[in-house]
């Protein structure tokens, strides 16, 4: 049972809302003196573990690209290109980005998307340039409140996009974990089977999010004035 | 020298830059966060299991004082617009040549080991030189934007190899038994509709504690699912561990503890409310949750 005082660090560092990377480091340490292990034994074993994990870092060396691009004005172009195109409400163009991708995500092209290398440069600055447009126009620019709801729904498009849409492709980590998991156990299944089986809650991911995209054009709508 | 190594010593470089940039204006606290995390890069591999723990600690430390970036030169706006303006669609490309060349290579040379993150290494190569003739910039204005950007993530860019590294120390200290010998212990699960609800909801928690659905995998289905929704009940192994995979994601969606999904974003779309994005996603994956519970119910026990 003392080894589960890790979570409790974890929970009771959410709570307090104390530095994340603080709170995770503290678990460590925490877990591994709880398993009777000296403190020395248990930093080592933190030092091999992250060093272990280092390519989760490779990503990021799309930074000075990305940065480079927004100083050519990457930014301002998307806004510029949604401003021209009619009919393009936050709402409709979030919708399309998580269809995309979703299934680009299922035929295996993860890396389609992302945080920092798509949703930043171009699908927040084009979800607010229509986020503009749709306003009443009485009501002004975008209030930051408004502004800040945009930015995070770009953000959560491209979260559940690729969530649920990786999971129907044969070949992702998850369904490989799980192939290798039911074998240990004596259970034989195709990656194929695995990944059908992803399918029922993929579709049901794009209704039930879709259709709360199309509410936040509603809310969008309504502006200022609104309830 | 290993493939995977160089794509280390190339990250070690590139953070060393950023950090000699947050030096040169004076961010002593970002200059040492990012030289730490790039030694770990450079030198990970021969420094003893201690000193890298002690450098993880260090970050850790840091990030909870507070980073504190200085606010780093770009174009200003109107710059910007005129240079939007005259170099128009082609803005995009170097964006997009990063997924494509790193999809090609995944698929042209799918046999050599770690294919997919040297391709997008490559990517970023291929996507970095593009990126340098469009705008006209040196070397030097490419590490000024990308301190600019790694600014923006802040210590959440660590935060992933953290959680990692803790699900490492759990594995060893075996809290996924524990776990799961209390959830058994002490949930009844007679029927069956309850041992599917109490496995699915169990990845969601599992997931939210420790970030990474991955994790809680292993765990809950050695744990619930295998000895009772398929021992004692007769349901699809397959089935169950689809959907209790995907259960698990609904968790990832409300967690800070997911860093790359729901920190990260709020970084650098630079977002007041550190719990924005997560507060967007709940609702979904409560509802998609559910969704599970019930689609697990129907088709696990055909």
């Amino acid at each position: 049972m003392l080894v589960l005082s890790g979570i409790a660090v974890v929970i009771l560092g959410f709570a307090f809302r104390i530095n994340p990377l603080a709170v995770v480091v503290a678990a460590a340490l925490v877990t591994g003196l709880a398993a009777g292990i000296d403190f020395p034994g248990v930093v080592a074993m933190l030092g091999k573990a992250f060093v272990a994990n280092r390519f989760i870092a490779v990503p990021w060396l799309v930074l000075p690209v990305i940065g480079l691009l927004e100083r050519g004005g990457i930014r301002e172009r998307a806004r510029a290109l949604i401003l021209k195109l009619k009919g393009a409400t936050t709402g409709r163009l979030l919708l399309v980005y998580l269809f995309v991708r979703q299934v680009s995500a299922a035929l295996g092209l993860v890396a389609l998307g992302g945080q920092v290398q798509m949703v930043r440069p171009l699908i927040a600055p084009m979800a607010e340039a229509a986020a503009e447009r749709e306003r009443p126009p009485e009501d002004g620019p975008l209030d930051e409140a408004t502004r800040a709801l945009v930015r995070a729904n770009a953000a959560a498009a491209d979260n559940i996009g690729v969530f649920f849409g990786e999971d129907v492709f044969i070949a992702i980590g998850s369904v490989l974990l799980i192939k290798g998991f039911l074998e240990q156990n004596h259970v034989v299944a195709q990656p194929i089977q695995i990944a059908v089986w992803a399918i029922p809650t993929a579709v049901l991911a794009f209704l039930i999010h879709g259709v709360r995209l199309l509410l936040l054009d509603r809310k969008l709508a309504r502006g200022k004035s609104g309830p | 020298m290993t493939a995977l190594g160089l794509l280390y010593d190339l990250l070690g470089a590139m953070f060393l830059a950023f950090a000699v940039c947050e030096a040169l204006h004076g961010a002593w606290r970002s200059a040492a966060f990012w030289g730490a995390f790039a030694v770990s890069m450079l030198a990970g591999s021969w420094l003893s299991d201690l000193l890298n723990g002690a450098i993880v600690i260090l970050l850790a430390a840091l990030a909870l004082i507070g980073l504190r970036p200085k606010q780093a030169p770009t174009a200003d706006l109107p710059t910007r617009e005129a240079s939007a303006a005259t170099l128009g669609n082609r803005l995009f490309m170097p964006a997009l040549v990063i997924p494509l060349v790193s999809v090609a290579g995944t698929l042209l040379f799918s046999k050599v080991p770690n294919i997919t993150l040297l391709s997008l290494a490559a990517g970023a190569a291929a996507g970095l030189g593009w990126a340098m003739l469009l705008v006209r910039a040196g070397p030097g204005t490419a590490v000024d934007e990308g301190r600019r950007l790694v600014d923006a993530v802040g210590w959440a860019a660590v935060l992933p190899q953290a959680l990692a590294a803790l699900g490492g120390v759990f594995a060893a200290a075996g809290v996924g038994k524990v776990v799961a010998d209390v959830a058994t212990q002490y949930i009844p699960m007679s029927a069956p509709f309850m041992a599917v609800a109490v496995y699915c909801l169990g990845m969601a928690l599992f997931t939210f504690t420790m970030g990474n659905a991955f994790a809680a995998f292993p765990v809950m289905t050695a744990g619930i699912g295998l000895p009772i929704i398929v021992g004692k009940f007769g349901g699809d192994p397959v089935v169950m561990s689809a959907i209790g995979m995907l259960s698990g994601f609904c968790g990832t969606l409300c967690t800070p503890m997911a860093a790359n999904f729901n920190i990260v974003p709020v970084q650098v779309l630079d977002l007041k409310d550190r719990h924005a994005v997560i507060k967007v996603q709940a609702p979904t994956a409560f509802l998609l949750l559910a969704a599970n519970v019930l689609l697990m119910t129907l088709l696990v026990f055909r």
